[in-house]
């Protein structure tokens, strides 16, 4: 199938802590959802963003948040891409700006991404990072630094809150069918 | 109070939220179509999900057009189920705008069949929906839970962009065309000068290119970040319209004093021929800095660059000559009616001729799912929107991009060439 879908409950919580994987600028939806792999969910998860970081795919664990530079997820509108960094237990992404439709399509998804700028001069790979989601604050743990980024908009706070888009929608929906 | 762009006036007038609108607000807007292609076949199964299940409904099978234009004809079992699961779907639930794998690709048959008018609002399960831009309409790509969600409901929401504006001047030398100038723009300004803004392209030069070449522009817009990449709004966009449907409409014009983020004032009278090398679109350099690169492969086609006028230029350059023996050059024209036209006027022969190999239009080798992949170490010039690494095959190619002109001549020399001498 042409997109993997995801099993896991998607809680929200607004302070997360996990490990940080350091990420460049322009990390495009081919590296994190390889166009020859969109018909297979395991080989996407043993694929995925190898050709920037060649251990994420078998290193990455459940918690691990994205530090990004600029433009991250641009390219294709395939949700396979956050689709598949949710499979791999990535909790966040924090970049310095996210390419429009991967953005809005990860707040669908209740993947939460923050933008910050700057952000990816702070982190090396393997420091801890805390993340307040409703006050866009970030820490390196390892350092001390704080960072502010952009307020996440209430409506789509709302909807990681909701645990995305179609959670919304089946509720919605479930409750007028019975009217 | 400051006039509005394009993206804010039609915006408004789509707003289910408040009618006074700004950059930077969110809205639940009314959608007017939505196009999906393979993605539909997750929306079908999302479906299934709706409990109970008399709530499985479209909000308004008139308002939907799908497509199956990627792995077509399906090049694996897997992709030949996700196609029938599609055709199932569309019958179930009366969407009769559907055009099976013999009609090409979305971003040409859309605006073919008449679906796409000014001051609409569309939104496509495709990154390069922005194309529709060229007809002046709001028009942006969405993954597949705002597809799913607007199949149902109709409405989503929308961050009011700011604008950005590019008022390109002069005439363009022989063999330049409109892709060299969005490819210098992404070099110039980089692949995200345009990231959750909207994009009016204007000036003398936007006004003489034909519709084709619009198009290209509006399409690689995306690869620049926009949200929305508007066209001149004039008689001659009107026009192409009108013939395509009967369906009335006023073109949207931006207010004198619309507010703009930046106006960038371009003068393409020197313009070289560009290409994107790999592996990134913005990573641009003039034809003459990499003129003598060997290549395995040149593609011509896609939503980007697989137009009969793009078809028409490589014809023109290959007519005399042949294509390089090293070289193996795939064409994949848009559409059905693009092949067809190519065949009824000798375009398709003198291709065929020169050692072209023409595929069925589809969206093929461009997203590296058939039809023309690389091996290691293989180089490519394709005249498609991406060059990620890996994105057409073997992650250790290489893929140019450039215009069709610079696809043609480079197929001939077996290098890297520019086409101005041509």
């Amino acid at each position: 199938m042409a997109i993997f879908g995801t099993k896991k409950e998607r809680e929200y919580k607004e302070v997360i802590k996990g490990k940080a994987w350091v990420f460049p600028d322009n990390v495009d939806t081919d590296a994190i959802s390889p166009g020859q792999y969109l018909d297979n969910l395991k080989a996407t998860l043993d694929h995925t963003c190898e050709t920037i970081i060649k251990e994420f795919p078998s290193q990455v664990s459940v918690g691990d948040i994205i530090v990004a530079g600029r433009n991250f997820g641009c390219g294709s509108s395939r949700e396979t891409a956050p689709n598949i960094l949710q499979e791999k237990g990535v909790a966040a992404i924090v970049a310095e700006s996210f390419a429009r439709i991967f953005y809005r399509s990860s707040f669908a998804r209740a993947l939460p991404v923050l933008e910050v700028e700057n952000i990816s001069k702070e982190f090396t790979t393997g420091d801890e990072i805390e993340i307040n989601i409703p006050n866009a604050e970030i820490t390196n743990l390892r350092t001390g630094k704080k960072l502010e980024g952009e307020k996440i908009h209430p409506i789509l706070l709302n909807l990681l809150k909701n645990g995305g888009l179609e959670n919304q929608l089946l509720s919605e929906l479930k409750s007028q069918g019975k009217k | 109070m400051s006039g509005k762009t394009i993206a804010e006036k039609i915006l408004a007038a789509h707003s289910l939220s408040k009618k006074e609108i700004s950059p930077g607000d969110i809205i639940n807007a009314k959608i007017d179509l939505i196009m999906s292609h393979i993605g539909t076949a997750k929306v079908a199964l999302d479906f299934r999900k709706i409990k109970p299940s008399k709530m499985r409904k479209v909000f308004d099978p008139d308002k939907i057009v799908v497509l199956l234009d990627h792995y077509s004809p399906a090049p694996s079992e897997k992709w030949a189920a996700a196609h029938d699961i599609i055709r199932k779907f569309v019958k179930n639930h009366s969407i009769n705008s559907f055009y099976d794998i013999r009609e090409g690709v979305c971003h040409q048959v859309l605006p073919e069949k008449g679906h796409v008018r000014p001051g609409m609002l569309v939104v496509g399960g495709d990154s390069h929906t922005t194309t529709y831009g060229a007809f002046n309409a709001a028009s942006c790509g969405i993954g597949n839970t705002d597809l799913f969600y607007a199949y149902v409901k109709g409405e989503l929401w929308f961050r009011v962009p700011s604008t950005i504006k590019f008022n390109i001047t002069s005439n363009l030398q022989h063999r330049v065309m409109s892709k060299d100038i969005i490819i210098k723009m992404a070099g110039d300004y980089t692949a995200e000068i345009a990231t959750y803004k909207s994009i009016e392209f204007s000036g003398k030069t936007m006004e003489d290119l034909s519709i084709d070449s619009r198009m290209t522009m509006s399409n690689f817009a995306l690869e620049l970040g926009a949200k929305f990449a508007f066209g001149v709004p004039d008689q001659k966009v009107a026009n192409w319209i009108k013939n395509r449907t009967s369906e009335p409409f006023e073109l949207v014009k931006p207010d004198p004093d619309a507010n703009y983020d930046k106006t960038y004032e371009l003068d393409v009278s020197d313009l070289e021929p560009q290409v994107s090398c790999p592996h990134t679109v913005d990573n641009v350099k003039p034809i003459t800095e990499v003129s003598g690169t060997k290549i395995n492969q040149a593609f011509l086609g896609s939503c980007t660059n697989g137009r009969f006028e793009d078809l028409e230029v490589a014809a023109e350059i290959l007519a005399k000559n042949e294509i390089h023996n090293d070289v193996r050059m795939i064409v994949t024209p848009a559409s059905r009616e693009i092949w067809l036209e190519a065949a009824k006027t000798g375009v398709a022969e003198t291709l065929i001729n020169a050692g072209a190999i023409i595929t069925n239009p589809n969206c093929g080798a461009c997203f590296g799912a058939h039809g023309g992949l690389l091996g290691p170490g293989e180089i490519c010039i394709s005249s498609a929107n991406r060059n990620f690494k890996g994105r057409m095959g073997s992650e250790a190619a290489k893929i140019y991009l450039g215009s069709p002109a610079t696809v043609a001549v480079s197929a001939i020399k077996g290098e890297l060439t520019d086409p101005r001498d041509f």
